[in-house]
């Protein structure tokens, strides 16, 4: 089934056991027994913890072992003989499963025969059946549930005590404590034939491994010592650990043999038993754990592997990468959005490799006779060679000195790492990385600087602002990985995001308002001002002039239209459209309903809702019926022309934009003033108890509704009153209606009042005895006690207001930082589930073993990047076209 | 209360239960074939699924190794079909 696949070979099976005495000693290369690692000329002593045998970690040293030099020895395991055994911290569920389930006498399985040999019959029969090892791992979990309940040996009659743990390893048989040497003896008696039925194979190992009688001991190579400037060595955590256990042991064997207090061995024995645990779990629950002479906890065993600083996580599942570079990022409207602008210093440094070959090794000579860092004579950057590399694998450095030499020794068959230059494809990539567009393929562009330069409408698919934002750059290796970058990878390929069937590279804040400018009641601009705006694009072409008066002069809508492609059809309502009741479609008083007639923009003004990433219909339109460079073309076009536009005509905001007149100032007051009033009229009726509640709800959560809807409305005729005297002349309206940043809210808010402040969706009631501050009487409810904030920001906020207002703010600071956290872990558990899913070439979705999971992609087979907003056609479009055909 | 009689439900009528039809011998060939995928690579039903118990009062005893075809309702496609080998256990 999967070699048409690829697969050439398959994992059958893996089986895991308990290491037996015998082999760890048979892996060991020496025992150990000395608790010291170096002698005072600074050799390892022999059979000490750094004994030569367990590998080398210092260059030009051989291992005793094998004779290997550094990197050729990856070191070799010792033991230690413990003195006394005792229980592998890991194991403990495991043995008290099986104490609990096995006869304290016989050692037997306490089920009755019959019992036994149905449950093992099942067993085989699921095994036969090629059943998963994990339900047969559940089968014996549930026989040694079944045999746990007998209080009686059906074998050999005896009651069997309760045995409890006593975490974290000392098992308890009624109150008499049961010694490791004892669990080892009972385990000991559990007969082969009773294993099976509890889980164990028996061919492979025995459950007496668990408690341990000898200690493996790892290779130098995974605890190395290192040695600090001042020439002292350190040793590793684990080194430390397993210092204590040696000197514990030693002075265990020694107080046993020569017959020592029973007491005195106990403890010490208790004390192994400690330093074996921690040296495998130095975070068991119950024990202390052991700390470094500095006061730090030790990473011992466990702490290495878990988690996500764990090996697996940190090391294995991600690992470090060269060619590659990170730095902060900066803004540049004169890339393409295909480009990305490296830093000459990072330039230097990373490289692709570079055949030579009989074709190429002119070239690649001169290249290298550059030298490492070579420039024009007018000082312009020019891609130089860091490394030759030989056939055999050897690196000749290329310097300013030796470059002429090396050139001369290039040969077809040698490698070079040739510097970066305009035109390679690297991916860049924004943490976190959340979708597939945090990673797209770039083109290079070499510029000053230190910084990466990257297209403002790049922006929203990385989630990137340039307030110390810091990106990371992989140059691709392989013309397969670059051929592939290309085609799947590369900026404009992303134009509309899968995520919602839409653009989400587009036009932002200044792009739509200079859009607005352009277009809005379609103004006039001289040759001068189409001149210098069209002096920003590379083109020798002009839109075509009207005649007015005698004069040549521009319309706005016709320089827009200028790059829109001759057929495209278009009907939309712009971001400023006032929604009123009856549309009047083209005759719009405010030249929001867009209407594009074969590539002409013939009504409407473009704003966020033509051009904008996230709702722009041109460029989705653009992207999803011309191509994705038809896409790129007009993105980088109107975002450069809208930057010209509003370059030319100035754009800024100020506190005056928020100014209203004093009339109208005066009406907001009176609304407040009322709004205040009937709330208290509603207390009122509520303190005397006729208030008609709503229902579902009592009196009090009456009140509530009543009074949150009459705050809310208060403050919304407020902000009516405010807009009112807000028109497009002014900045700050122009970027919220247009939809370039802020809301009208935002604006309202500004100008006339903030309103009422909410927590948990309520009106604050909590902080002193029953009241909010105290200077407000008890069981107050009225607007100003309770977070009803009637100054707007212009003004300022007082005391009162100001406190209330920090309480919803800080809400909304928690809110954001819990929301990320957890639905980070959540993707994280998506991602770990869904990873081994692909659509097959049949539009089925299967996972690596070939099973369907799923008969058609997204039960539809649409791609969603293709799809129109979640839709497998747009509807609008296709009716569109057939009236079209019908005309 | 307590030992009022069970009543049998059908669940195949239960409104959140999708359609499920046991596909005859030769339907069953067409589909695999017309779809591509070997039998144990379809996802597993059980034979004691509510729902297979239900259509063993029609067809009578379903053996395992049979493939019911489910229809359910989709938000993408309107209707989803979908093919499930019927499995002893696990």
């Amino acid at each position: 089934m999967n070699q048409s696949k690829g697969i050439s070979k398959r994992i059958g099976s893996i089986q895991f056991a308990y290491m037996s005495p015998e082999e760890k000693r048979d892996l060991s290369a020496t025992k150990i027994i000395t608790p010291d690692t170096y002698d005072d000329d600074g050799f390892p002593i022999e059979m000490g913890l750094m004994d030569a045998h367990l590998g080398v970690i210092e260059p030009g040293l051989r291992c005793k072992t094998c004779g290997g030099r550094v990197d050729e020895c990856s070191g070799h395991f010792g033991h230690i003989e413990l003195a006394m055994p005792v229980i592998h911290i890991g194991y403990v569920k495991e043995i008290k499963k099986l104490l609990r389930s096995t006869c304290s006498e016989c050692g037997r399985i306490l089920l009755e025969e019959e019992k036994t040999t149905e449950y093992l019959d099942r067993m085989e029969e699921m095994r036969e059946m090629g059943g998963s090892p994990l339900d047969i791992r559940n089968l014996a979990k549930e026989i040694s549930k079944d045999a746990r309940k007998k209080g009686r040996c059906p074998h050999c009659n005896t009651d069997q005590p309760k045995i409890k743990l006593d975490k974290p390893t000392t098992f308890r048989e009624e109150n008499t404590k049961l010694t490791p040497k004892e669990v080892r003896a009972r385990l000991e008696r559990i007969p082969d034939n009773d294993l099976w039925a509890l889980g164990i194979n028996p061919d492979v190992t025995r459950p007496e491994y668990m408690v341990l009688k000898v200690l493996l001991v790892p290779p130098v190579t995974v605890r190395p010592s290192i040695t600090l400037e001042s020439g002292d060595r350190s040793e590793d955590d684990l080194t430390h650990k397993l210092v204590d256990i040696l000197r514990i042991n030693q002075r265990l064997r020694e107080n046993r043999d020569v017959g020592s207090p029973q007491l005195i061995v106990e403890d010490l024995w208790d004390l192994l038993q400690y330093h074996a645990t921690t040296y495998f779990d130095n975070q068991t629950s119950g024990i202390p754990p052991a700390r470094h002479r500095s006061g730090r906890t030790l990473k011992t065993l466990i702490q290495r592997l878990k988690g996500k600083e764990g090996r697996f996580r940190q090391n294995l599942s991600g690992k470090r990468v060269n060619f590659s570079a990170r730095t902060v990022i900066s803004p540049d409207p004169w890339l393409s959005i295909n480009e990305v602008g490296v830093p000459e210093r990072a330039s230097r440094e990373l490289t692709v490799p570079l055949k030579v070959t009989p074709m190429n090794l002119d070239y690649a000579k001169e290249l290298i006779k550059r030298g490492p860092s070579p420039s024009t004579e007018d000082g312009e950057y020019l891609p130089g060679v860091n490394y030759m590399i030989r056939p055999d694998g050897r690196r000749i450095k290329v310097t300013e000195t030796n470059a002429e030499a090396v050139a001369e020794k290039a040969e077809p068959g040698f490698t070079l790492e040739r510097e970066l230059k305009d035109g390679d494809i690297v991916l860049f990539n924004r943490q976190p990385s959340l979708h597939r567009m945090s990673m797209m393929a770039h083109e290079v562009k070499v510029v000053p600087g230190k910084t990466f330069r990257l297209n403002l409408a790049v922006c929203p698919p990385y989630n990137a602002d340039f307030d110390g934002d810091e990106m990371n750059l992989h140059v691709l290796q392989s013309e397969e990985a670059r051929a592939e970058a290309k085609v799947l990878m590369r900026v404009q390929e992303h134009i509309l995001s899968p995520r919602f069937g839409g653009p989400i590279i587009g036009a932002i804040q200044d792009h739509i308002s200079g859009l607005f400018f352009l277009t809005y009641d379609n103004p006039t601009f001289t040759r001068e001002e189409v001149v210098s705006i069209f002096s920003n694009l590379e083109t020798d072409r002009f839109p075509e002039p009207v005649e007015e008066d005698g004069n040549k002069i521009w319309k706005g809508k016709d320089i827009f239209s200028y790059f829109l492609p001759d057929d495209l059809n278009m009907e939309f309502k712009a971001s400023i459209c006032q929604k009123c009741e009856t549309c009047d479609k083209e005759e719009c008083q405010n030249d929001a309903y867009v209407k594009i007639e074969d590539g002409q923009l013939e009504h409407g003004t473009i704003d966020e809702n033509a051009v904008s990433a996230f709702a722009g219909e041109v460029v989705d339109k653009i992207a999803r019926d011309y191509g994705t460079d038809a896409g790129r073309k007009f993105i980088d076009q109107i975002t450069t022309i809208a930057l010209a536009v509003i370059t030319l005509r100035g754009f800024t905001t100020t506190i005056e934009d928020e100014e209203i007149p004093d009339k109208a100032e005066n009406q907001i007051e009176s609304v407040l003033t009322d709004a205040e009033n009937k709330v208290r009229n509603l207390i009122e009726a509520y303190k005397d108890g006729e208030l008609e509640e709503l229902p579902g709800r009592g009196q009090k959560e009456t009140l509530e509704v009543k009074v949150m809807k009459e705050l809310g409305k208060a403050r919304d005729d407020a902000g009516k009153i405010a807009s009112k005297h807000l028109g497009l002349s002014n900045n700050a309206v122009v970027m919220a209606r247009t939809g370039a940043r802020a809301s009208m809210l935002n604006l309202t808010q500004m100008a006339g009042a903030l309103g009422q402040q909410a927590i948990r969706g309520e009106r604050p009631s909590r902080g002193y005895e029953e009241r909010t501050l105290s200077h407000f009487k008890r069981k107050e409810l009225g607007a100003e006690s309770r977070g009803f904030v009637r100054s707007s920001y212009k003004d300022g906020l007082n005391p009162v207001e100001y406190f209330f207002h920090s309480m919803g703010g800080r809400e909304g600071l928690v809110d954001t930082a819990v929301r990320t956290a957890r639905s980070g872990y959540m993707q994280r558990r998506l991602i770990n589930a869904l990873e081994d899913l692909m659509v097959a070439d049949d539009g089925t979705v299967r996972n690596t073993a070939d099973k369907v999971i799923q008969f058609d992609y997204g039960e539809d087979g649409i791609d969603p990047m293709r799809s129109k907003r979640g839709d497998a056609v747009n509807m609008d479009d296709v009716i569109r076209e057939f009236k079209k055909r019908g005309e | 209360m307590g030992s009022a009689e069970k009543e049998e439900i059908n669940v195949l009528k239960h409104g959140l239960v999708p359609d499920h039809r046991l596909l005859s011998r030769e339907e069953e060939k067409e589909t695999l074939e017309e779809l591509d995928v070997g039998k144990e690579n379809l996802p597993k039903i059980l034979k004691s699924d509510p729902a297979i118990k239900h259509l063993e009062k029609v067809h009578g005893d379903i053996n395992v190794g049979r493939v019911v075809e489910v229809k359910r309702k989709s938000r993408t496609a309107g209707i989803a079909t979908a093919y499930r080998l019927v499995v002893k256990r696990e």
